[in-house]
């Protein structure tokens, strides 16, 4: 298992660029050369050169270094709504699956329901209901993705829901709970724990899409998408600030979907 | 007779999935933004005067009751007034509107023109250069955040170049053409509006295929791996065999079956653009529904971004619908259930 996903480059390459995000966001202090708040008028929109490496913005403030902070936010992000959002989808998901009938179809209709918007004009209105921050859109997007979970996992289920091992333990009088939580779950969870890798790139994409229209992170703070956000007014004179933290995103999204592939090769080949 | 009657079926299964999305819809207008008499009245306000104010706006009624003034407001084409522009809701939106669809149309135009070839000849050429360069070309698409490249569109293609206009939707100078549709470029051709025709299109050019980068991405994936399987079958190496010519095999044969899965993904990635129409409208100054919709935000615009979402939710139900309906008719496998 282990060398089909060393075979494979794309899903290194990866592995290598989650574990530099990581490395990146836990040791920000140390790889940033400047504070990434700091306001600097002197050095405003100054081209990337060796004192700045990616340029400075419109208040003089180290867009490399705003970068490197801007990891620990997207992370946090990233890992914080797949937390939320994997645990409730699954569990809806199972007990969907695994008891059936009208608790089925209840909770079905409510991922139908949810999956009817696109993901992030619904992320969009809760959001902009809660108020614009950075916990908010962490909610809202926690809100819009559980039902892809749910969805999965109850598929898984039905799949497994039959098989002789369940089956063994319902005939030795096992409490249903116990099933569910001890035998159905960890059994039906591979897939969907594959998606969640895939989604941690992708809720980073949308938290920093939220932030562009002004919905997530405000300014000063060194999120991504605010950076592009307020880098509009001075595109004309300062292409680095527009460019740079794109990348990063670019980066970041790329990383952990090359993973979630690699790990959908190896853990479920059906799928290739 | 069978397709109508299908049609017919999933429009009553249609109903339970609308009553949920004005519930979903009202709880998060009425029920989470705190008090609106409060929001309305601002910080001064007296306990009295919000009473007053929350009894005249039927705050006081239990949520049914206000539920199903929602609901009736909604079927009256009363979506509550913009603070903003001060106008009904419907009426921005039906001004904003067909911008959006005209933007949505033309960039799944450029993803159904680029994205099926690419997963066609990346799956004919598998693990050859080809192929890479699609698989790569795919990947970043779909890793890329649509607004960023607009941001880099706008620098280089407008900015720097000045080949192409980087906001708006005409020249200025340019009269829009007589209002049929409102897209521009339909309305132009319908009046033989060469000058608007022109000058539409040409500003179409950078939103679109920023909007279209996404989702030709997904469109190629799917075409790769759908025709990968197919052209595995036999009926393919039978064709093959008779000596049927590379091209005749790949898209009169495998293309047809191998199609079949990407139009359902069609339906998905329409919803994808529409959703994208947020940002890149944004980057872009798009007079649409996107634009209209940040513009809300800022302006903590209420029920503007809430009647968005609306209209949103119900566009991509209905495309959805389409795309199934047309499905079945193209895939005579399946009978209508």
């Amino acid at each position: 298992m282990v060398r089909r996903m060393i075979n494979s480059p794309l899903t290194i390459l990866g592995l290598v660029l989650v574990l530099l995000i990581i490395i990146t966001a836990i040791f920000a202090p140390v790889i940033a050369t400047h504070n990434p708040t700091e306001v600097n008028l002197l050095s405003k929109l100054e081209g990337p050169s060796g004192e700045h490496f990616f340029g400075t913005d419109e208040v003089g403030r180290d867009i490399f270094s705003r970068i490197v902070y801007g990891t620990r936010i997207s992370l946090k992000i990233g890992l914080l709504v797949v937390l939320i959002s994997f645990p409730i989808g699954t569990i809806l998901g199972a007990i969907a699956g695994y008891i059936g009938g009208r608790i089925d179809q209840i909770i079905m209709r409510a991922t139908d329901i949810f999956l009817s918007f696109p993901g992030i004009i619904l992320a969009m209105s809760i959001a902009a209901a809660l108020g614009p921050s950075i916990e908010n859109v962490l909610l809202a997007l926690a809100a819009t993705w559980w039902p892809w979970y749910t969805r999965i996992v109850r598929s898984s289920v039905l799949s497994l829901k039959n098989s002789e091992f369940i089956e063994a333990s319902r005939a030795l009088g096992a409490n249903p709970f116990r099933i569910l939580f001890k035998e159905v779950i960890p059994n039906a969870i591979a897939p969907a724990s594959i998606q969640a890798s895939l989604d941690l790139g992708f809720v980073i994409l949308a938290a920093a899409g939220l932030s562009f229209i002004g919905l997530g992170a405000q300014p000063p703070s060194p999120e991504w998408g605010a950076m592009l956000s307020s880098s509009r007014e001075i595109i004309r004179d300062a292409w680095w600030a527009a460019t740079f933290p794109g990348i990063a995103i670019l980066i970041t999204v790329l990383g952990f979907n090359l993973m979630g592939d690699g790990l959908r090769d190896v853990l479920d080949p059906k799928q290739r | 007779m069978d397709a109508l009657r299908y049609v017919f079926k999933r429009i009553l299964l249609m109903i339970p999935i609308l009553i949920g999305i004005s519930i979903l819809t009202f709880f998060i207008s009425n029920t989470i933004p705190g008090d609106p008499a409060r929001l309305i009245l601002g910080p001064k306000a007296t306990p009295d005067g919000i009473e007053e104010l929350r009894e005249e706006m039927g705050l006081n009624d239990p949520l049914y009751v206000q539920y199903g003034r929602y609901v009736n407001g909604i079927f009256h084409g009363d979506l509550g007034e913009s603070t903003y522009s001060q106008q009904p809701v419907i009426d921005d939106l039906e001004r904003y509107f067909p911008a959006t669809l005209e933007l949505t149309l033309f960039a799944m135009l450029i993803t159904v023109l680029i994205g099926i070839p690419f997963g066609v000849i990346s799956a004919s050429k598998k693990d050859k250069l080809p192929d890479q360069f699609t698989r790569v070309f795919a990947l970043l698409g779909v890793a890329m955040p649509a607004f960023w490249l607009g941001l880099l569109f706008l620098l280089l293609f407008y900015l720097k170049l000045g080949i192409l206009p980087g906001s708006g939707r005409l020249d200025n100078g340019v009269s829009p053409p007589d209002m049929i549709t409102g897209m521009y470029t339909v309305d132009a051709l319908l009046t033989g509006n060469m000058v608007a025709f022109k000058s539409a299109l040409i500003h179409l050019i950078l939103p679109g295929i920023t909007q279209a980068a996404v989702t030709i991405g997904m469109i190629t994936r799917m075409t790769r791996s759908s025709m990968l399987e197919v052209l595995q079958s036999d009926y393919i190496r039978t064709a093959q065999a008779k000596g049927g010519s590379e091209n005749r095999v790949l898209y009169g044969h495998a293309l047809r079956n191998g199609i079949m899965p990407v139009i359902t993904l069609l339906g998905m990635t329409f919803g994808h653009a529409l959703g994208g129409s947020v940002l890149v409208e944004s980057v872009f100054s798009w007079p649409g529904l996107g634009k209209y919709a940040v513009n809300a935000i800022t302006y903590l615009d209420f029920p503007a971004v809430m009647g968005v979402t609306l209209l949103i939710a119900l566009l991509f139900i209905t495309v959805n619908l389409i795309i199934d309906t047309m499905y079945h008719l193209i895939d005579p496998r399946l009978k209508y259930n």
